[in-house]
């Protein structure tokens, strides 16, 4: 027998699960980029020509069908746009959230929740702004001691000399900051999109603390390697 | 035992409001947090003053209505309980307390320790329901549930909506209730025609009343008096994301 149900009256676009689920997919977008970026990193412990080739291939993908650089201009393109909504997306729900609570407590309980759930903001903000000095410093070469274009590989040994240690010293904490920010963030992108067992939980925690030890250790082996003297 | 008591005191919706000290002595370790509140307020009335005002109704653990954030975490420091059921021996003699209404822009103080939690009854009104013919109850074997969903769906079925999920989270989100009656109801053969408009309706209704979003901290079940899960919001999600996928 068919009965009178109620309508969908509303729409999901904008409602906090929906900007939630724009999140999760943009952030697991980036995370996949931090995966391939850091793989293509490693390579500097086979060599400067191959690191260098490498970045000089980088530019070269999809040829001869794309132009040269083409194809790195539409992963920058897709990157941006992920990046944009990724933080437009934050934004919002961020400022919704301020306001749900306009009277603070005069007595804080203590958290439950892990440091790296407590940091997600200023987390993501520190990360931003780590990216544009990142780009200034190993893209464009506006930051860099070397900026040699043609040599990637002198320029990050140049970066992370010793004598220049706070340079270190700050890509230190930014990757840590990404570390928090992924252990929280991919956890709670697979909880966003629907996963919803105590298995998978217990799952996802793993995976989410796998992700971000191997993706900080990947990307401080760099550094450090140059400030031990492992790659001169 | 002898007490400090730091109470919130706001004489209507419209006053700043304030923490008030209050000393409360000879407190038996066997009173309920309420009965000790019952004292204070008795003595207050003989002394002229106004007693302390708080929701309370069944004092068993299970209408909701008890609402009071002590020492910082919604019903108190013992797990899965209310504060009606919280007794005074939790706490030791000279301990200095701290009682707050519930925190949040949807919950807005009328009194003291009083909040008006009517926008849980707009999300409930805009999905918690199913629609059902009138007439002779139906054969209740016609509808076969598996055990598994009936048990999952009558644990989700057990909140009682007393609010310490918003009360508890950092962004003020009511998103643990919201993902609770989805799931009670989700799980049912009834609640299927309305799967989709429900998830999506409800949402909807939660964003209205101003309730932040969830970032899966989990501070919401850590208080929550039922111990609802935190997978039931993953429920929600899923169920959001099918209708909303969907064309209506």
């Amino acid at each position: 027998m068919a009965i009178a149900t109620a309508p969908r009256v509303k729409t999901p676009l904008r409602t906090s699960v929906g900007l939630k689920v724009l999140m999760a997919v943009t952030g697991i977008l980036l995370v996949l980029f931090l995966v391939a970026h850091m793989l293509g990193n490693l390579k500097i412990f086979v060599g400067a020509e191959s690191f260098d080739h490498y970045a000089h291939w980088l530019r070269d993908i999809g040829t001869p069908l794309l132009p040269h650089t083409w194809y790195l201009w539409i992963q920058r393109g897709g990157l941006v746009i992920a990046v944009i909504a990724h933080i437009w997306s934050a934004t919002v729900l961020a400022m919704r959230a301020r306001a749900a609570r306009p009277v603070r407590y005069a007595h804080r309980g203590k958290v439950q929740g892990s440091y790296a759930a407590r940091t997600m903001r200023w987390g993501g903000v520190i990360i931003l702004l780590f990216v544009i000095y990142h780009i200034l410093d190993l893209t464009t070469g506006h930051l860099n001691p070397v900026a040699d274009k043609q040599h990637p590989y002198a320029n990050v040994v140049a970066d992370f000399a010793p004598g220049r240690w706070y340079v270190t010293l700050f890509y230190t904490l930014a990757i840590l900051a990404i570390g928090f920010h992924l252990r929280h963030g991919i956890y709670s992108a697979l909880r966003t999109l629907g996963q919803q067992t105590k298995r998978g939980e217990r799952r996802n925690r793993a995976i989410a603390l796998g992700v971000a030890v191997v993706l900080c250790v990947g990307y401080l082996a760099v550094p450090f390697a140059v400030l031990t003297g492992l790659v001169s | 035992m002898n007490l400090t008591l730091r109470v919130w005191r706001q004489q209507g919706p419209q006053d700043k409001g304030r923490m008030v000290s209050y000393q409360v002595t000879d407190v038996s370790p066997d009173m309920s947090f309420l009965e000790m509140l019952d004292m204070l307020n008795e003595r207050l009335t003989l002394e002229g003053e106004e007693p302390v005002a708080f929701d309370h109704d069944c004092r068993e653990g299970i209408c909701g209505a008890c609402s009071m954030v002590i020492n910082g975490t919604p019903h108190g420091p013992q797990k899965l309980t209310t504060t009606c059921q919280l007794h005074m021996r939790t706490f030791k003699d000279g301990d200095t307390i701290d009682i707050e209404p519930w925190r949040a822009k949807a919950f807005p103080v009328v009194k003291d320790l009083v909040v008006d939690r009517g926008a849980f009854d707009k999300i409930i009104q805009a999905g918690g329901f199913i629609s059902a013919p009138t007439g002779a109850a139906p054969e209740a074997h016609a509808a076969p549930v598996p055990k598994v969903d009936a048990d999952a769906a009558f644990d989700a079925a057990t909140c009682i909506g007393c609010g310490a999920c918003v009360a508890a989270c950092p962004n003020g989100s009511g998103m643990l209730f919201t993902a609770a009656k989805i799931t009670h109801l989700g799980l049912m053969p009834q609640g299927q025609p309305e799967r989709d408009s429900r998830v999506v309706n409800m949402i909807a209704a939660h964003d209205e009343a101003g309730f932040g979003g969830c970032t899966n901290a989990g501070e919401c079940t850590e208080v929550c008096p039922k111990g609802i899960p935190l997978t039931t919001i993953g429920r929600l999600n899923r169920d959001f994301i099918k209708a909303s996928t969907k064309r209506p």
